[in-house]
């Protein structure tokens, strides 16, 4: 376990699907932050009361709602769980950020600490390529009005005396979404956000939250709802004993059948291939791979001008919700993965009716006493092709194409690779664009390694 | 040679979950000074956490000691301290 934020996120999971599953969660959910900060324990924010609000808070995320648009504080848990009941819709936009979680880091700046020694030599001064910093009282001021954090100073002091302050969300974000609202909380702006889950993951606060629809499928397995599970080719990383024991255990919760994303993904392959070739034919200069929701709304939102260049193959999960449909029109199909921006695909997905991220199929099977290593080896009716399994991993894609594309008439791939979008990505790919840089075929992927590094996995 | 140090780590799906993974990573991934001289194993669910509220998992077993709230710089200085010390000095 890396961090606190991320253990108290499962372990709260935990406890949720364990009162779902004994039926005593409506009676209990109120009592649950009480119960993990019970007075006189040690708080982790300022006081307990604060634990307990943002815990609350993280309940009601669990409940799959939004706890910005919270308009009655005194609402208890309960009712939202009867609410949520009642409301069918799926959560969207799928992250949010709670207010009273964020600690409203301050921005980022470079500063002398008490660590500068005034020195002789003051390396700081002679580095600083706008002279913002002098020397007085045998101590290093930085003038802000001049200051453009380029961090020069900081390389070069003797002492280690100046130091960059971090705001973790912000400097994870990629376009530039989250940003302090008037209240000084950060904020996500949705018009630039891309789902890509990094200020979700890098939060130390644990302020950005899924809005999860772990109840919801909950609540159709409780009701006897025959549901299939999807489950994305990063899983075979991410559970102990492999996958046939994890779809056991899937079986074992109570869903009716598993299908491996991974035989989407085949489909994916070949169509995407047979795309290329076509695009090629016809004179395109340039495809984007489209699997990767994230990276494609970094395109539509950040670099329109490569819209036309994105394959227009449906992903492996859409493909995979077909298939489950195809076997099972009466079922309700459940993506599992990493990922959070699959939620948002899912939305206009119409064969996927639900998203679980791996922590929150991990929570279901610990809640609901499974234990993964002592299940059975499901016998997978047809295992999917290696290429198609590798999916998740960076360059996977184009390795799959590359050995769907064989024949001397084919167009050849020149490949390029994104593994894992930063801030620089959107100009890299305004480039792509504007035919400056050489490629006709570009893999993007949003987290580094690809889907194995999502935001959302249990093995980082 | 003498007798490697067993390291048990449970792999139950709540310890998994709540950092037996990063542990299990060991198996492939074992500090130089250490490597050769631990046999790791990953077990099904030892029920180490049945009596207890989540608070104690993960759990892993080093020569049979049972330790709970594992993280891998923990289990890695204990099978340090077994390896140069020789045995449970506490």
């Amino acid at each position: 376990m890396s961090n606190g934020a991320e253990r108290m996120r499962r372990e709260l999971m935990i406890r949720l699907v364990r009162e779902f599953r004994a039926g005593t969660l409506a009676d209990n959910i109120d009592r649950i932050p009480v119960q993990l900060r019970p007075q006189n324990s040690p708080a982790t924010r300022c006081c307990i009361y604060h634990d307990r609000a943002v815990l609350k808070y993280r309940l009601m995320a669990l409940l799959g709602f939004d706890p910005k648009r919270e308009t009655d504080e005194t609402k208890p848990l309960k009712e939202y769980y009867e609410e949520a009941e009642a409301e069918d819709c799926s959560p969207e936009p799928p992250i949010t950020v709670c207010g009273a979680g964020c600690a409203g880091c301050p921005s980022s700046r470079v500063a002398v600490t008490e660590n500068c020694r005034g020195c002789f030599a003051r390396p700081c001064v002679y580095a600083c390529p706008r002279g913002a910093i002098s020397v007085i009282d045998q101590h290093a001021w930085i003038d802000y009005s001049k200051c453009i954090k380029c961090g020069k100073c900081l390389q070069v002091c003797p002492f280690n005396a100046i130091i960059k302050t971090k705001v973790p969300c912000e400097d994870a974000c990629p376009t530039g979404a989250i940003r302090k609202n008037e209240f000084g909380v950060a904020d996500i702006d949705f018009d630039k956000c891309i789902f890509c889950g990094k200020c979700f993951a890098k939060c130390p606060f644990g302020a950005v939250m899924e809005r999860s629809e772990l109840v919801r499928v909950l609540r159709a397995l409780g009701a006897g709802r025959k549901l299939v599970a999807m489950i994305a080719p990063s899983a075979q990383f991410q559970f102990p004993g492999g996958i046939e024991k994890l779809f056991s255990a899937v079986k074992a919760a109570g869903f009716h059948d598993v299908i491996e994303v991974a035989l989407g993904a085949e489909l994916t392959t070949e169509h995407e291939a047979h795309e290329f070739i076509e695009r090629m034919k016809r004179g395109d200069r340039l495809m984007t791979t489209s699997c990767c929701t994230a990276f494609v709304e970094l395109i539509k939102k950040h670099v329109p001008q490569l819209i036309p260049c994105v394959s227009d193959t449906p992903s492996p999960m859409k493909y995979a919700g077909k298939l489950a449909k195809e076997k099972y029109p009466d079922a309700l199909t459940v993506f599992v993965g990493p990922c959070i921006a699959k939620r948002h695909e899912a939305l206009s997905a119409e064969n996927v009716d639900m998203v679980m991220n791996f922590e929150e199929l991990g929570a279901l099977l610990a809640g609901s006493g499974i234990d993964i290593m002592s299940q059975p080896e499901w016998k997978l009716p047809r295992p999917a092709i290696a290429t198609a399994r590798n999916f998740a991993k960076s360059c996977g894609v184009t390795d799959a194409i590359l050995s769907e594309l064989c024949g001397d008439d084919l167009p050849k791939v020149n490949g390029k690779f994104f593994n894992g979008i930063d801030a620089k990505t959107a100009k890299m790919l305004a480039l792509y664009a504007a035919g400056k840089l050489p490629g006709n075929f570009i893999e993007g992927m949003s987290c580094e390694g690809g889907c194995v590094g999502g935001p959302c996995s249990l093995v980082k | 040679m003498a007798e490697k140090i067993k390291l048990e780590i449970c792999c139950g799906t709540t310890c998994f979950m709540l950092g037996a993974a990063e542990i299990m990573q060991l198996a492939t991934n074992m500090p130089p000074d250490l490597d050769g001289h631990v046999e790791v194993t990953g077990l099904a669910c030892m029920n180490a956490c049945l009596n207890e509220n989540l608070g104690h998992s993960p759990f892993v077993r080093i020569d049979g000691k049972l330790i709970g709230n594992a993280t891998v710089e923990m289990v890695c200085d204990e099978l340090r301290k077994r390896l140069n010390g020789g045995g449970d000095n506490e």
